[in-house]
């Protein structure tokens, strides 16, 4: 059972590490794509969502174009800075924070575009600079929105398989996640592995969302 | 009624026809082959179904070890052709061959393979232990056959364990193949054949002799759901019409 934890501890630092990005970057876009009126805005939001709809292998082929060894940017970080994201657990984080963009991204962008702007104005008039607006007004009122997003997003990072196979390959105890760890077990016949490995699989996301009921439950986060 | 609820409803039994009909013209025979022989088997499939107009082959590749694993968990397979005797083995253990039953039909050579443009290519397998070379592309040897051959090979010459930290295990030989074609690893273990389908991007940089050598068996299963066309797809593949089409993809006789 010691590769099945080896693999569960990977899996989460993966998915940990790409839900923090996409936390930065989707609250970011939400944002924007909330608040400002700029030509393209829907076809943006679309191109955004995209990796919710593509297939995973779709994903994976464009990232092994793009970052890898011979793509444009993978050559360029290899050239310049010696940075191989292929076969790396950093590449699996990548392809985990693609895959789940779309989920804190839109549930962002739904939460800022519900927070009343009275509010912010009435900040506005009692003094507050525009960063403590946003830090103290807006985002308290749409982090539960937010956050419903971020734990979608760490449970999708979690799973993810196809994009991270293609990217990360298999390699034991540095890229092989759990969901990559059952599908090689399965393919190989070791069965005893297979089961320990999705009995484990299936305790951690039942915690998870367990865990996940009690952050986003009936109080609001952020106000207390 | 809208224009497009009748053109639906007009359509309707014409679909149900097309259904109905498509397996009742021809039976479906289910061949899981070695990924090694995903392009001479697609050709082989062309010819017998030319030959046998009411059977269409449905092809099933993968690595050897995970269409034993499908076979073994109960999938309708009708022919097994494999890359390796151990994994043959294993699916007559499993009763799900014959003992018997089985043929060799095609040799290969085992071959390490570097991207078209490497200027240093390694000549031997010490050299793959070297300091030029920082990734290795093999078969995973637990259900990739291809694998298996090269870790008895690595072994014999002790040099797995020095290599293992730099080897990247893939799903099939045909990955592998890939993985040198993009240059995401400097070097990889794949078939003979395989490095010939991709001549611009990849070279052979030195034949590896194998002590088992690396012959294909195949066998129609005990539970072959058309066990008739299985029988007549196994002597295809072995007669002189099957063995032209898999020495033009360039496999050696047994």
């Amino acid at each position: 059972m010691e590769p099945a934890w080896v693999a569960l501890g990977l899996s989460l630092k993966v998915a940990l590490w790409a839900t923090g990005i996409d936390l930065v970057l989707g609250v970011a876009a939400g944002l924007a794509l909330a608040r400002w009126r700029f030509p393209g805005r829907e076809l943006v939001d679309s191109i955004l969502l995209l990796p919710m709809v593509l297939p995973p292998t779709v994903l994976g082929y464009y990232l092994l174009v793009v970052i890898g060894r011979r793509g444009w940017l993978g050559g360029w970080l290899e050239r310049s800075f010696g940075i191989n994201l292929i076969f790396t657990w950093q590449g699996a984080v990548i392809a985990a924070a693609i895959v789940a963009f779309p989920f804190v991204c839109k549930s962002a962008r739904a939460a800022f575009e519900n927070v009343d702007g009275q509010l912010e104005q009435a900040a506005r008039v009692l003094g507050l600079g525009a960063a403590a607006v946003f830090f103290r007004v807006t985002l308290p009122l749409a982090w539960r929105g937010i956050l419903a997003g971020v734990l979608l997003a760490f449970a999708r990072a979690l799973g993810e398989f196809g994009a991270t196979l293609m990217v990360a390959g298999s390699i034991p105890g540095k890229t092989q996640t759990l969901s990559i760890a059952v599908y090689e077990a399965v393919q190989a016949g070791q069965d005893e592995l297979a089961n320990g490995l999705v009995l484990l699989t299936s305790a951690t996301c039942v915690v998870i969302l367990l865990l996940a009921g009690r952050l986003a439950g009936p109080r609001i986060p952020g106000r207390a | 009624m809208t224009r497009l609820a009748r053109t639906i409803r007009r359509a309707l039994p014409a679909l149900a026809l097309a259904l109905a009909a498509a397996p009742a013209m021809a039976t479906d025979l289910t061949v899981s082959a070695a990924a090694s022989l995903t392009n001479a088997f697609k050709d082989i499939a062309t010819a017998f179904e030319a030959a046998n107009p009411e059977t269409r082959v449905q092809l099933n590749v993968g690595a050897s070890g995970a269409l034993l694993q499908q076979m073994a968990k109960g999938a309708p397979v009708d022919v097994f052709a494999s890359a390796d005797q151990e994994t043959m083995l294993q699916a007559e253990q499993q009763q799900l061959v014959r003992p018997g039953a089985k043929a060799d039909f095609a040799g290969n050579a085992l071959v390490v393979v570097v991207p078209h443009d490497a200027p240093a290519p390694p000549k031997t397998l010490a050299d793959l232990a070297g300091p030029a070379v920082k990734k290795v592309a093999i078969g995973l040897p637990a259900s990739v056959p291809v694998g298996r051959y090269t870790r008895a090979v690595l072994e014999k010459a002790n040099l797995w364990a020095p290599i293992e930290a730099r080897l990247v295990g893939a799903q099939t030989v045909r990955q592998a193949l890939d993985y040198v074609a993009r240059g995401e690893v400097d070097a990889g273990f794949v078939y003979a054949t395989d490095a010939s389908i991709l001549p611009g991007k990849v070279k052979i940089a030195f034949v590896v002799p194998t002590e088992t050598p690396v012959v294909y068996p195949i066998a129609a299963l005990a539970a072959a759901p058309n066990p008739a066309a299985a029988r007549k797809f196994v002597a295809f593949v072995l007669s002189p019409a099957g063995q032209a089409v898999l020495a033009k993809h360039g496999f050696a006789k047994p």
